[in-house]
């Protein structure tokens, strides 16, 4: 048997058409949604405190599930997604009223609960990996923690009949693994099937990124029509092996390049990534182009799954104010110039208390700042971008306010927007941990529509 | 021949907490050997000079022809909380693509972009 597993996102922003099309076209068993970044529940956490009527889960929640939802019924295409994100059940009960709204009764759909942990973070957790202190020194600024659950829960749901499961916070590659473990029997401590699953879902997780999005270089990397890019198709054997392929006709492209350059994507040791499931080892992977836009992936390898799970925690750490304004033609460099001279006098004269103040110019050293080449030709376009860290956003609000000044008090010649927009924004900073997996017992409810 | 990188070799950056990773995976495996010898961790940190604060280690892959760059303390304190308009640091890898190699001139065709 040949199991097909189609992408049908890759994070919360991402395109809604493709999963559409990979619903449609795609001829799949499981159809995967990843949706969550690091920040994401600290994030959700803070809104819902803020908006009580905010649900909890994935925003663009109902736009995605009514985009594939009448292909998926109708070509009995399972989904596997953790667009919970702070309230899996309600996201269940949504995806219910989606279903019955077109008229499809007796879908199973499971909630996974058990990776918030906020409450009791601090007594499973002891030390911050990022740099070794005790969990105990975020506790006045903790906003939210979460284990990073493995697919073992998505499993269990689907055995019991769910054809929808929506999670929490899942490790990304379990998500698109879960379908593999359940439907070629792999045990759980099979680190040599799982390894490989998780493998193959982590060239799955990131989407468009190995269908030839986050990849085109004009001159070096060509990219046939780059604006009708698919999502993946993995074609999986029960061994493991698998061949990573797209929607024929769509635009983009699966090579050995972009699947290469989407296996080390987020990976330090390409020999020991850590997964919830199993330790992958990606340095044995053999690749082969078999056809036009199909790459066959075999011998990644597998090892024993850590005693513990990956737990991450949001904290509340203060505030960055950021604005920019703008000039042009000759002389653009001479007046963007002065104008930092004039901002860096006036962050003096009120007094701005900031951990960090950057002011750059875009358009000549904003992205790759020190490491700007000395030599760099002067851009025909410059704007002045200022951004500061602080401890309040009382003083986060100079930064937008001392940039206002800059319109009529300012430079020469000088382009600058009138602010539609809160200048300032809410740092939530991320921290590491581990906890021992056997303090960690996820819940699945089912409920049908 | 002394040539940029860019001919040589592509590179994704990829982001975790304030860690970026950097990949450079070799046009053809002739070419591997050359980006082996000669992108070194010691000289990976030389080029992100300034932007990289924390150590590199590189990992080799040999058998898909590609070295993987971890670089600590590259993101400005992490995603969050950096202030570069780039705070994923999605283009850090362009940067290495400026890095000058020299290849053998018998592996000349196998460069790309040399028009």
């Amino acid at each position: 048997m040949t199991l097909r597993i189609g992408a049908g996102s890759a994070w919360w922003g991402d395109r809604i058409s493709p999963a559409a099309l990979n619903a449609d076209k795609g001829e799949l068993d499981y159809l995967c949604f990843e949706t969550m970044a690091e920040a994401t529940v600290s994030a959700a956490q803070v809104r819902k405190r803020r908006d009580t009527s905010f649900p909890g889960y994935d925003t663009w929640l109902d736009d995605r599930m009514r985009a594939v939802l009448p292909a998926c019924l109708r070509h009995g295409t399972k989904i596997i997604t953790n667009q919970g994100w702070i309230n899996p059940d309600g996201a269940a009960q949504r995806i219910v009223h989606w279903l019955r709204e077109l008229g499809a009764s007796g879908v199973k759909v499971a909630s996974v609960n058990g990776s918030l942990i906020t409450d009791r973070v601090l007594e499973l957790t002891d030390t911050i990996l990022e740099n070794g202190q005790p969990t105990a020194t975020l506790q006045r600024n903790l906003v939210s923690a979460e284990v990073y659950l493995g697919a073992e829960p998505f499993v269990e749901a689907l055995k019991q009949g769910a054809q929808i499961v929506v999670s929490g916070r899942v490790a990304d590659p379990s998500i698109f693994m879960a379908p593999m473990m359940y439907e070629f029997g792999w045990d759980a401590l099979d680190h040599v099937h799982l390894g490989r699953g998780n493998g193959l879902g982590h060239l799955m997780e990131c989407g468009a990124q190995v269908t030839g999005g986050y990849f085109a270089d004009p001159g070096f990397k060509h990219v046939p029509r780059p604006w009708d890019l698919a999502f993946p198709i993995i074609e999986v054997e029960s061994d493991g092996t698998a061949v990573l392929t797209k929607v024929a006709g769509t635009g983009g492209t699966v090579s050995l390049m972009t699947v290469k350059e989407q296996m080390f994507y987020e990976v330090h040791d390409p020999a020991n990534y850590i997964t919830p499931d199993a330790i992958v080892d990606f340095t044995t992977t053999r690749l082969k182009q078999i056809g036009p836009d199909r790459v066959r992936v075999s011998h990644i390898s597998g090892k024993p799954r850590t005693p513990t799970l990956k737990v991450s925690i949001g904290c509340a750490e203060g505030y960055i104010g950021e604005d920019m304004f703008f000039y042009a033609g000759p002389g653009a460099m001479r007046r963007a110039k002065l104008a930092k001279q004039i901002l860096e006098e006036r962050f003096k004269i009120v007094g701005l208390d900031a951990e960090e103040l950057r002011i750059d110019f875009l358009g000549l050293n904003a992205i790759h700042g020190a490491m700007t080449p000395s030599d760099a030709p002067e851009p025909y376009e410059v704007a002045v971008r200022v951004a500061a860290r602080t401890k309040t956003r009382e003083e986060a609000n100079k930064i937008g306010r001392e940039v206002d000044g800059m319109a009529v008090s300012g430079v020469g010649m000088t382009g600058k927007r009138v602010p539609h927009q809160d200048r300032t924004r809410e740092i939530i900073g991320v921290w590491s941990s581990l906890v021992p997996r056997e303090k960690i017992v996820p819940e699945i409810n089912i409920i049908e529509s | 021949m002394r040539v940029r990188l860019q001919h040589v070799a592509h590179c994704r950056s990829g982001d975790k907490g304030n860690t970026s990773n950097i990949s450079v995976i070799a046009y053809a495996p002739e070419l591997y050997q050359p980006l082996r010898e000669q992108v070194t961790a010691e000289r990976f940190r030389e080029f992100y000079a300034g932007v990289v604060t924390g150590e590199v280690t590189r990992y080799e892959v040999d058998g898909l022809h590609s070295l993987n760059f971890v670089a600590q303390g590259a993101l400005g304190g992490g995603v969050s909380r950096s202030l570069c308009l780039d705070n994923y640091g999605k283009s850090l890898a362009s940067r290495i693509l400026d890095f000058e190699i020299d290849i053998p001139d018998e592996f000349a065709s196998l460069l790309r972009g040399m028009m």
